[in-house]
């Protein structure tokens, strides 16, 4: 299974490459004319989730741009329609009812994360609308919903593929590791990631000397870390999120750690005001990521996206590299643009019957949708930081920072261990 | 101290001289009414605004008989809320049953919650009854995010079912005419307290605790009355919430919003009758909404801050308050 | 030394540490709630203005953090004295200051939080303090500068703060509003100067204590709000206007928060400590320090 589908894989990275190079030439430049075409979403401006719904929505403002500049979609210009749901799900069906009854716009899509997307699935369904999500994990696993279709590279078999990657980096050091211990913020996301990490703990053998979740008002997270060194593991998965992140690795820095491996989905560095704070701390961590910048992992428009985004940001304000959540987002409008073109009209059943059947190549490669919506085959990626000196921005820029170590394809660097907080 | 001497609402004129009878009759038409002409409008959207809408109008006449009546103010509104939420998502999950039968067990764990922490609180009062309320706000959180069988920080998902009942059109038009008459009901029950003895017991206790007590008012009885239909009537606002978002998860369910709204909505509206929570909530949730949907920014959360600042600058009594004074 | 003593001293120790933060946000509502009556709900976000305030000047000019909090006091005291005047005239005058004054502060609270994102923006804000990443250890007892610090520097200033309260007349007439107004107007001093100057002072702690939050962690516009439970149990538990009470209660609070977290996992650990202030509040309202009423 694991073969077939990359293979399947190489071959749509082909086809990739092959069809980025003819239409951004053959295609004329004419002014997109005729009314727009309307994408309705809501997105997290203010709140807790702002600080990725702004650099989300600046990279659809750049999809939208781009599009229009080259003859628009299906000949008429797009305009985005969005609302800020202030990271409350409850605001979501408000926003919703009102994108499609009274602004009656021709698509939509999800805002970011799956407490954002979840309450919108009602709505959408209601309208047999094609969906396509932002970072949720497990939305459509109740809904079941057949025009569901998600921007997330954990894929539908989270609880045994989502800690693969660690798992493999650690079992293949020398001296294996005996013991594990897992440390999660009690959150969807974080516990969907901790089962897998237990799951596949037991299936290598490794002994989980320490299993515990945190509450999200946690200050001081030095008894959490201290309790994991008392327990003595070789390798420590960690799931937490960006205020958290910061608190535990400055934590275990502050208590010398020393564990073979430490990392694991801590969201925290992909933001890069953190990145730039923990600076050397940061050595040898093993994250978990959606995109670096390695020569390994270049798709079309990449590198462009990325270099159209840093400048607005700086003037905008918002997360200055762009390397998380950005990409994610061009993706997602990337998905639904592919899908109109080839349907060719906006006919809901037939974008939904499209996006199923085939392939997309995307600025963070190329994928393609299982039944629940899912991306056939996972990509997470681990990625760890290597040589981080100081506290400047440049070195997250260039490639050789942060390495990648999984999976094998993307691969552009070796483990370095042990993990010991920039010490 | 000029303006203290103006009594707030004992003065008040009375020109509706209605019997609670006809009072309830008069709201259930109002609300056949409403759902009459929300049908007739149809639009999906208007359904929700209006259930978004009227569950403040719930939340803040339910707040208001404990935090406007007796003057015990209450932090915890979320937890109040919260609870019914959970319990639709927990009693549907084991029971199998559909919302309305959910609504009554929210009443009765909310009304059970209430006169917990009335028990718990009868010692305090003021602030220290108002953070009180806080903590139990965050222990229950803290129980709900440890509790799976809800589906604990992961949130919940409430699959609305396929049937809509007849003779509604969407089961958004089915809760929102659920929502109709849980409002049009609490507001019949809060007018119906305070115009009987419970309420003039409720005011005496607002006034002057020691006074009433020495007077031979029951007030900890009374306390433990109001606290309970207070938290019963919370936790109803709350119970549909799963059903609406098809989706919770503790921290939107607990959220602060909940509970500054239930508080700045009597505020606003005036504390001292019933008309004071509709009207607040009417007015501060129609604005909310139509900021989400206009302004849409971080700026569309200031409204509340300074709707409230300014309201209980200028017209400490709320618009009630206002309209009384210039009579 | 045995595993469990050492993993249980250093709960008690990094407990205590905590409670120092904590210590410094609380002082200050133990002033406004505790003294003077006022129940200023919006302290916390009176913090984390301090504390982005700090964040936005450390990037400028990068002196330390918890300086420049301390530079920031003056400022923090007229916006307090400000704030105390408006809250004066339209609540304590008309008397009615218990609901009205609450929901004022709830409104305050927005309002800081909201201009906060639309000035700065919804992200993280931090500011490294030079010694942020040395730990000095007592044989198997980590002290990290970073949490040791900002409790020093909090223990000092609330020090202070007493010596104030008790030595001064000035200090003392504070001390005396929470008691009787009307003695004080005897003595012909205006209890609304007095009220007014206390005030400025407890927001003025505000901004110490936000540069010691953003010297421990990164900041954003609603961090304040893990606090205001908090902080209200502190207050509450050590007694209201005591603050050696409070500055007690802060400390148990945060050892009793963290030994949880050790030794039973942190999910339960607001549980306990919230579980702790309810009972306090059942069975000993006027808090471990307080006079009985």
């Amino acid at each position: 299974m694991q073969s077939l589908s990359r293979r399947d894989l190489g071959r749509a990275a082909l086809a990739a490459t092959a069809a980025a190079t003819v239409p951004a030439t053959a295609r004329a430049q004419a002014a997109p004319s005729g009314p727009p075409i309307r994408i309705g979403y809501s997105m997290s401006l203010s709140g807790g989730l702002a600080g990725n719904g702004r650099p989300a929505l600046l990279a659809h403002r750049i999809w939208a741009e781009e599009v229009n500049s080259k003859g628009g979609l299906l000949g008429r210009p797009v305009e985005l329609v969005n609302y800020d749901d202030q990271s409350t799900g409850a605001q979501v069906p408000g926003i919703y009812t009102k994108l499609i009854d009274v602004d009656k716009v021709d698509l939509v899509i999800s805002g970011y994360a799956t407490a954002i997307i979840a309450p919108a699935m009602p709505i959408v369904m209601q309208r047999n609308m094609a969906f396509v999500s932002l970072f949720g994990t497990g939305v459509n696993n109740d809904f079941k919903y057949d025009r569901y279709f998600s921007i997330n590279p954990t894929g539908s078999q989270v609880k045994e593929t989502f800690a693969k990657g660690f798992m493999d980096i650690a079992m293949a050091m020398d001296p294996k590791p005996r013991s594990i211990a897992l440390v999660n913020l009690d959150s969807d996301f974080h516990q969907r990631t901790a089962e897998s990490a237990r799951f596949l703990a037991r299936q290598h053998g490794l002994r989980v000397v320490y299993d515990r979740a945190y509450p999200p008002s946690t200050v001081d997270f030095a008894p959490i870390i201290r309790a994991v060194q008392a327990a003595r593991p070789d390798i420590v998965f960690v799931g937490s999120y960006p205020p958290d992140t910061a608190g535990l690795l400055r934590a275990a820095s502050e208590l010398r750690v020393n564990f073979q491996m430490m990392g694991g989905p801590m969201i925290g560095p992909h933001i890069t005001a953190q990145k730039l704070q923990l600076g050397p701390i940061l050595n040898n961590l093993v994250v978990w990521d959606v995109y670096a910048p390695e020569p390994t992992l270049q798709f079309p428009g990449t590198q462009a996206l990325i270099e159209r985004y840093q400048p607005l940001a700086a003037k905008e304000g918002t997360d200055a590299l762009g390397h998380y959540v950005p990409p994610l987002a061009y993706a997602q409008m990337q998905v639904l643009e592919q899908a109109v073109r080839r349907v060719g009209r906006i006919d809901q059943a037939a974008l939904a019957a499209d996006m199923h059947a085939n392939g997309f190549d995307t600025v963070i490669g190329p994928l393609r949708f299982d039944a629940l919506g899912e991306w056939t085959e996972e990509r997470n990626l681990y990625t760890q930081y290597q040589g981080v000196q100081g506290n400047g921005i440049d070195q997250f820029r260039k490639a050789g920072t942060q390495v990648i170590l999984y999976p094998q394809r993307y691969k552009s660097g070796d483990l370095r261990k042990p993990y010991t907080a920039g010490a | 101290m000029s303006d203290a001497t103006i009594p707030a609402t004992p003065a008040l004129p009375r020109p509706w001289r209605i019997g609670h009878g006809a009072f309830w009759l008069g709201s259930a038409a109002v609300a056949l009414l409403l759902i009459a002409a929300l049908r007739a409008f149809g639009s999906e959207y208007a359904y929700f605004a209006a259930t978004f809408v009227l569950q403040y109008v719930v939340l803040a006449t339910a707040w208001n008989i404990l935090g406007g009546y007796a003057g015990y103010v209450n932090f915890g509104a979320a937890a109040f809320f919260a609870a019914g939420a959970y319990t639709t998502v927990a009693i549907g999950k084991a029971l199998g049953l559909s919302l309305l039968p959910c609504i009554a067990f929210a009443a009765v764990v909310g009304g059970a919650l209430g006169l917990g922490t009335g028990i718990l609180t009868l010692r305090l009062r003021g602030a220290y009854f108002a953070i009180a309320t806080l903590c139990l706000s965050v222990v229950l959180q803290t129980i709900v995010v440890n509790w799976s069988y809800v589906g604990g920080s992961r949130g919940a998902y409430v699959i609305r079912p396929r049937d809509v009942p007849w003779p509604f059109d969407s089961y958004s038009g089915f809760l929102c005419a659920v929502m109709v008459v849980l409002a049009a009901a609490s507001i019949a029950v809060a007018r119906s307290i305070e115009k009987s003895r419970l309420g003039l017991g409720l005011a005496a206790l607002r006034d002057d605790e020691a006074a009433a007590e020495a007077a031979g008012v029951p007030t900890l009885r009374l306390k433990l009355v109001a606290t309970t239909i207070s938290g019963a009537m919370m936790a109803v606002a709350g119970a549909p919430l799963p059903l609406l978002g098809s989706y919770v998860e503790p921290n939107s369910a607990f959220g602060l919003a909940y509970a500054v709204n239930a508080i700045a909505m009597p505020l606003i509206g005036g504390t001292g009758s019933w008309a004071g929570p509709l009207i607040g909530a009417v007015l501060l949730a129609s604005l909310q909404q139509a900021a989400t949907v206009t302004i849409s920014s971080a700026a569309n959360l200031m409204i509340v801050g300074v709707v409230l600042v300014v309201f209980v600058c200028a017209a400490p009594h709320g618009i009630i308050g206002l309209f009384r004074r210039r009579a | 030394m045995d595993p469990d003593l050492a993993l249980l001293l250093n709960g008690i120790v990094s407990g205590l540490l905590l409670g120092g933060l904590y210590a410094a946000a609380a002082a200050g509502l133990s002033v406004s709630f505790g003294m003077l009556d006022v129940v200023n709900i919006a302290h916390p976000a009176f913090m984390v203005l301090g504390a982005l305030l700090v964040a936005l000047l450390w990037a400028a000019t990068g002196l330390d953090p918890l300086l420049l909090s301390v530079l920031l006091t003056p400022a923090f005291w007229a916006l307090g004295a400000a704030i105390y005047v408006v809250y004066h005239h339209f609540f304590e005058r008309r008397g009615d200051e218990a609901i009205q004054g609450l929901a004022f502060f709830f409104g305050v609270m927005f309002i800081i939080e909201v201009g906060l994102v639309l000035a700065i923006g919804p992200e993280q804000h931090f500011a490294d303090a030079a010694y942020a990443s040395t730990t000095w250890r007592l044989g198997e007892i980590d002290l990290p500068l970073r949490m040791l610090v900002p409790a020093l520097v909090s223990f000092a200033a609330i020090g202070a703060l007493v010596l104030f309260l008790r030595r001064t007349f000035t200090g003392r007439a504070i001390a005396a509003v929470a008691q009787d107004r009307e003695a004080l107007r005897l003595l012909a001093i205006d209890p609304v100067r007095i009220k007014r100057l206390a005030f400025g002072i407890s927001i003025a702690t505000a901004a110490l204590a936000g540069g010691a939050l953003v010297v421990v962690q990164p900041v954003d516009a609603w961090s304040g709000h893990v606090f205001i439970g908090r902080i209200f149990a502190v207050v509450i538990m050590g007694g209201l206007s005591s603050l050696g009470g409070c500055v007690l209660a802060a400390l148990a609070f945060g050892v009793v928060e963290n030994v949880t977290a050790t030794f039973y996992g942190p999910s339960w650990s607001p549980a306990v400590a919230f579980g702790c202030l309810l009972l306090v509040l059942a069975v000993r309202p006027q808090g471990f320090f307080g006079r009985a009423a």
